[in-house]
């Protein structure tokens, strides 16, 4: 199982070590900067590295390294997901997850790992759980230890730890009972040079923030929930009746949780809500390249695009370009050659677009690839796929929540060939 | 208000400060300093001298001091164990504390604390958790028994906790099922041999009961743990997949990929007609899909993992081809994964969408993603007929934008296309000679030379261009400067009147200027087979290449039915079986996929055979080409010639053989199975040819030596006929001859006689005669003999194969009642059973021609026209071999079946009798 854990950051210090076994000498680690140095960039590090004795599996996420150091065959995927899980929790119990956030609560962090991780065998890994077991950090709890001198370690076994619903604490208690459901759609897409879709799919989620006293049972049906055909559930989701009826039946965790993530794939169910007309021509001859984009609405069922980020990555040959917006800012960093157009909402009386010309580098031939356009983008109150929520009902408690859900469309990996 | 306040450091002496905090009488002052403590130990600094006021400050009852005391423990006790021991008392008092919590929590830190001593005082404390009433001590204490077995598996053992251990898989609580199982399979890690996970139906209820309640975590360990366990028939196995499907949509994807590696290893068991079969297809699918929208760390491991079932079962992914599109901002890791998916589902339905994507990937940045797209554009070619011409000119088209490592990429791919497609896109090379200037690296060099030497009747100037290579010739990699050699070798051959000048000029460079052995000894067997004999040389050199295989690095067969039994596993990312990395190989247990079985009540059906070789539809694996030498000196050689003419055999067999590699290769090399004829009991050209010494002599021309060996003419003593040919320019003398050890301990009888020296181009008969007494090795084939033939020159082996019936003895003859008693008791499993095709002759005669070669035909009866003949025969060293002979007047196919203690004879046997009826 999982022997150590060590966070290395995008420097290549080791700034925290915890090990739960035996102690594994951070020289391991020396495999990894070896793997880090030959990885032109850190998203390229791979994430499985054999070593001698051990095997260094890490993920990479907010410009940390997360490596765990393991000795005998253990499923490797057992391992990232709880590296994930890991990442997800510090993020939860601390707002954001940094080198500085991690050291400034590093006994927080030292317990909560202690907790979540027995001789590399998974303990406690759901928030819920563990903010039970050691309260997360606020000021004023802080402050109040240091005058009372309590501490942030509940002394209470949790409740759900060992529960049929192990996700959801007893006891829970509010005044405002409230259920709020989030649909959101990302469309990845690979547009070709001539504007037709290559591949298209969507990935949705539905995040919940449900705040219920009590142990409230809940029932979410849709309108078209063949739709969904490749889906994950969060642990509460009762199986057999989605099999059966197609309703998602379950006990909510408290807080905050991904009810489901679901997956569309059929391409003619992917309706693109956007195009990019596109000249950009380099010519052999003279120095200088025009370019040209046009952003428009395509199928948007009549709502607004808003936020929209053009980004494109320039060949090396751009010495620098001068453009001009018809509407937004941008702007070309001649090092990183990297540009970005930031579009804001797209009036569909007056395409933005951005035209101008290249100053490329004189004498030298024309570039070989052409620049991918990434596109960014939000639609709100518009599940691209169709997805609506038909009801949502409320069992075993007596009160009368407020209910509601929210769609939202937004562009995830997103290009555009030129 | 934050914890980094601990990492500041004052000037006195850290340690010292931290010590007199530690003994402070405030509370709160005390945890502050522990709380330094364990902040320092965190980013490594050495702490541990504070161990005994650290200690101290364990008798508390705030919970959260006392957590971190465990902390500090477990990470020094073993660097001060004497004082660890101060501990004990206080973890046996937690043991007992009311709180579960506690409990829970001492049983567990003491478990970490790998010191002796301490392990003794954990044995009661640990019993009593064990069967704790709190079931969250209980799963607790399940995995601090791994602990313990992890520091000392005696006392585990002796001590019955294993047992306890077995037993929780039965317990009322999920979670404490799954952590007994962790713990279990951690121990079995360790303990390949030990039965510890005894699965039967019973205890894979249990399993499949807690499967559904237990966290994410327990699911993925319970999955693993069914993996190992062998359904007895296919009802069973199906009614586990119907229970571990649901799992496929769980968030977590360990636990998805765990429940694919079940349901792929169960579906083996499953017969393809049943429904349930194309249902449970169809339903792993979509979870594959969706790891891949995971994150990158995650989706490589899935791709891995994707790979070998793309190759094991292609249907399940077929339609999915687009969710392998590469994304320009994947991780290159993910990108050289995806791609080699693609061409896996690459088919006719979807090539052209394929090459599309290809095409644009070869215009991207990266240059390693670039160099393998261009590589995937030639699989594609090779593994899809009908796209091959779409392909070549895609490749033409990346070949024009003149981007160097493009180009010649390109052209190592358009080598291969033009070897499993030969004479279809010759038309390309004028493009390929323009770009012949930019090739710079060896792979692409050797490869053009290649396309130069083996269409150098259609480039006119073919010479030019070879002769431009050959001026750097020393420069060059051993790659190129062989495949030149080869190259100017077959120009040569092909336009000899032009270029002889040429070919000198490579030889020599090859054998004088060069202390490269390959090289040398290559250059030395074209010169040698050049100048002895061109028409050989023609039949060697130009000889008909096989043609590639259709898919390349597949995995072999058995090694992916071993590695799908691991999915989800490290060996699944690396491909290669746990043993082949696994730490120290503590003795891995090789996994394979379980044999269908059909379940008793099940209605017979055609597929009940065992399943255990999904034979015909696997496709030949064939070597990466990325060993480009193996593959050339294959190509070099000859297509194995049956019966060669005897003047031209001798010296090819020497050269196919020098080019096959070293001198162990002469051994074992081709062997040469010459029809028998009565008349001429058998012939059979053999090798000779020592390359060194041979190449030794040059200096006086190509010399060598030609022997002809000649199988024994007489039943009853068995000789052997040699012809021996001098081909060197020198007389020889001082013949002496030695076999090997040989499956029937074949020996010279006497030794080899030649009387007079035998001069250049002279040849002699000698009949050898030979016994049955020298010693047994068993041979492969088993009819195998090598012999060495020494003189004063050098000494010359060669092997051959005889046939089996000179070991036939003449008191074959056996019992009647003896030969059904015997036929009955030799298993079933022994009998083979042949077909003699052609052979014109009635029973009668058949028996009369068996007899004189020592067969001998013990009973004869007429069944349904049919006429059984039953014989037996005896080896010189003992083994009788019964047989069965079914003839049908009228019909020249024979049926021989036959049955022998030792069955491996019966091919040879078989091929005694092919010879005996046919001549």
């Amino acid at each position: 199982m999982i022997h150590s854990l060590f966070l290395i950051n995008s420097s290549g210090d080791i700034f925290l070590e915890k090990h739960w076994k035996s102690v594994v000498s951070r020289s391991v680690c020396d495999y990894f900067f070896e793997a880090q140095e030959r990885a032109t960039e850190a998203e390229n590090v791979p994430p499985v590295i054999p070593t001698p004795h051990h095997y260094l599996l890490s993920v990479y996420r907010h410009k940390i390294f997360f490596v765990a150091v393991i000795q005998t065959e253990v499923p490797p995927l057992f391992v990232i997901e709880f590296l994930h899980r890991v990442v997800d929790t510090f993020q939860d119990y601390f707002g954001v997850c940094s080198e500085p956030v991690i050291k400034d609560n590093v006994v927080v962090v030292y317990e909560v790992l202690e907790e979540m991780l027995d001789n590399g065998f998974p303990l406690a890994t759901e928030s819920n759980i563990l903010k039970e077991l050691i309260k997360p950090p606020t000021i004023l709890r802080t402050v109040v230890n240091t005058i009372t001198g309590s501490t942030n370690v509940g002394d209470q076994l949790p409740t759900g730890q060992l529960s049929v619903v192990p996700w959801r604490r007893t006891g829970v208690k509010y005044t405002n009972n409230e259920a709020y459901f989030d649909v959101i759609e990302e469309i990845d897409a690979i547009i070709d040079k001539s504007g037709s879709t290559i591949t298209a799919e969507i990935q949705g989620v539905i995040d919940a923030c449900v705040k219920l006293t009590g142990m409230p049972d809940l029932t979410l049906s849709f309108m078209n929930p063949r739709l969904l055909d490749d889906v994950s559930f969060h642990p509460c989701v009762r199986f057999k009746r989605w099999e059966s009826e197609r309703i998602l039946s379950f006990i909510p965790p408290d807080g905050n949780f991904r009810l489901l993530s679901y997956h569309v794939s059929a391409q003619n169910l992917v309706a693109i809500p956007v195009y990019v007309k596109h000249s950009i021509s380099f010519r052999d001859s003279s120095s200088l390249g025009r370019f040209e984009i046009t952003v428009g609405p395509k199928q948007t069922m009549g709502k607004t695009i808003e936020g929209v980020i053009v980004t494109s990555q320039m060949p090396k040959g751009v010495l620098n370009m001068s453009l001009t917006p018809s509407q937004g800012t941008h702007t070309f960093d001649p090092v990183t050659k990297m540009l970005s157009w930031d579009v804001g909402k797209i009036n569909p009386q007056k395409l933005p677009s951005l035209k101008g010309t290249m100053s490329l580098q004189a004498g030298a031939s024309k570039p070989d690839e052409n620049p991918t356009i990434n596109l960014q983008f939000k639609i709100q109150q518009l599940a691209i796929s169709g997805l609506k929520v038909n009801r949502l009902d409320m069992y075993g408690e007596k009160y009368k929540p407020f209910k509601g859900i929210k769609y939202m469309t937004k562009a995830g990996k997103f290009q555009v060939r030129t | 208000m934050t914890d980094s306040k601990y990492f500041t450091t004052t000037k006195k002496g850290e340690i010292f400060e931290l010590k007199a905090e530690l003994n402070s009488d405030k509370k709160e002052k005390k945890k502050e300093a522990v709380k330094k403590v364990i902040a320092s130990m965190t980013v490594g600094k050495d702490v541990s001298a504070l161990f005994p006021d650290v200690v101290n400050c364990m008798q508390t009852d705030n919970l959260e001091l006392k957590k971190l005391v465990y902390l500090y423990l477990m990470n020094y006790a073993k660097s001060q164990p004497d004082m660890a021991i101060m501990a004990v008392n206080t973890f046996v008092k937690d043991c007992e504390d009311p709180n579960p919590l506690i409990r829970a929590l001492a049983v567990r830190t003491m478990g970490c604390i790998r010191v002796d001593k301490i392990t003794e005082y954990l044995c009661e404390p640990l019993r009593k958790c064990l069967k704790d009433e709190d079931p969250y001590v209980r799963k607790t204490a399940a995995v601090c028994v791994a602990k313990l077995h992890d520091i000392n598996a005696q006392l585990v053992e002796d001590q019955g906790f294993l047992d306890t251990l077995k037993d929780l898989i039965s317990d009322s609580n999920p979670m404490v099922v799954a952590n007994a199982v962790a713990a279990l399979s951690e121990i079995a890690e360790s303990h390949p041999s030990s039965n510890l996970l005894d699965l039967n139906p019973q205890s894979i209820n249990k399993l499949l009961t807690a499967l559904n309640e237990c966290t994410e975590w327990g699911q993925i360990f319970i999955l693993d743990c069914l993996a190992n366990y062998t359904p007895k028939d296919d009802r069973e196995a199906q009614s586990i997949c119907e229970r571990v499907t649901p799992r496929l949509s769980h968030a977590n994807s360990a636990v998805v990929l765990s429940a694919v590696k079940v349901l792929m290893k169960f579906m083996e068991m499953l017969s393809k007609d049943l429904d349930y079969y194309g249902t449970l297809l169809k339903k792993l699918a979509p979870p594959l899909v969706t790891l891949l929208s995971a994150e990158p760390e995650l989706q490589y491991v899935a791709l891995r993992n994707i790979n070998l079932i793309v190759q094991k079962r292609p249907e399940i992914l077929k339609h999915e081809m687009k969710v392998f599109f590469v994304k320009y901002n994947d991780p290159i890791y993910v990108k050289l994964e995806k791609l080699d998916i693609m061409i896996r589902l690459a088919s006719q339905a979807n090539i052209a969408q394929v090459l599309a994507e290809l095409k644009e990937y070869a215009t991207e940045v990266d240059v390693d993603f670039v160099r393998k797209a261009v590589r995937a554009i030639g699989r594609c070619a090779i593994k899809v007929e009908q796209s091959a011409e779409r392909c070549v000119s895609t490749l033409l088209d990346l070949i024009q934008t003149k981007v160097n490592y493009v180009v010649q990429e390109a052209i190592v791919v358009i080598k291969d296309i033009f070897r499993k497609y030969p004479n279809k896109y010759e038309s390309v090379i004028a493009t390929l000679c323009e770009n012949l200037d930019s090739l710079d690296e060896p792979e692409a060099r050797a490869a053009m030379i290649w396309i130069v030497g083996e269409y150098a009747e259609r480039i006119d100037n073919a010479d030019e261009l070879l002769e431009s290579f050959l001026e750097g010739f020393h420069d060059e990699s051993t790659q190129v400067q062989l495949q030149l050699l080869t190259a100017i070798v077959k120009l040569f051959l092909k336009k000899p009147t032009e270029t002889q000048e040429l070919v000198q000029q490579v030889l020599s460079l090859a054998t004088q200027d060069s202390d490269n052995p390959d090289l040398r000894d290559r250059g030395y067997i074209y010169w040698r087979l050049l100048s002895t004999d061109p028409v050989a040389a023609k039949e060697v050199v130009l000889a008909e290449k096989p043609l590639i295989s259709e898919e390349t690095d597949l995995i072999e067969p058995t090694l992916l039915d071993e590695l799908i039994c691991y999915i989800g596993t490290l060996a699944s990312v690396y491909h290669k079986p746990p043993s082949a990395f696994v730490e120290g190989g503590r003795g891995v247990v090789h996994k394979s996929l379980p044999p269908r079985t059909a379940s008793s009540e099940s209605t017979e059906s055609p597929e009940t055979a065992p399943a255990g070789a999904p034979s015909s539809e696997q496709p030949d694996v064939i070597p990466t080409q990325g060993d480009l030498l193996g593959d050339l000196l294959n190509l070099d050689l000859g297509p194995p010639v049956s019966g060669p003419p005897l003047a031209t055999s001798s010296v090819q067999m020497g050269a196919v053989d020098l080019l096959g590699g070293g001198l162990d290769s002469l051994i074992g090399g081709p062997n040469f199975v010459a029809p028998p004829a009565a008349a001429v009991p058998a012939n059979l050209g053999a090798s000779m040819g020592s390359g060194l010494s041979d190449l030794f002599d040059l200096t006086s021309g190509v010399g060598t030596l030609s022997g002809s060996y000649v199988a024994p003419k007489a039943v009853g003593s068995i000789s052997m006929d040699l012809q021996l040919t001098n081909k060197a320019l020198q007389v020889m003398t001082d013949f002496a001859i030695q076999f090997n050890r040989n499956s029937f301990g074949l020996a010279p009888a006497a030794p080899l006689q030649v009387h007079a020296p035998l001069s250049p181009n002279q040849t002699v008969e000698i009949s050898l005669p030979l016994n049955t007494v020298g010693s047994v090795m068993k041979m492969e084939p088993l009819n195998n003999l090598q012999v060495a033939v020494k003189n004063n020159i050098d000494v010359f082996y060669f092997s051959t194969l005889y046939p089996l019936h000179i070991l036939f003895v003449e008191d074959g003859k056996m019992d009647r009642q003896m030969f059904l008693a015997t036929w009955k008791d030799i298993p079933n499993e022994n009998e083979a059973q042949f077909q003699i095709r052609d052979c014109p002759l009635n029973a009668e005669a058949v028996s009369g021609r068996l007899q004189s070669s020592n067969i001998f035909t013990v009973a004869k009866r007429n069944v349904e026209g049919q006429d059984m003949l039953y014989q037996s025969l005896k080896l010189t060293n003992g083994i009788w071999v019964l047989a069965e002979l079914r003839i049908q007047p009228g019909n020249p196919s024979f049926t021989l079946s036959l049955k022998c203690r030792a069955p491996e004879v019966s091919q040879h046997v078989y091929q005694a009798y092919e010879t005996i009826l046919k001549n």
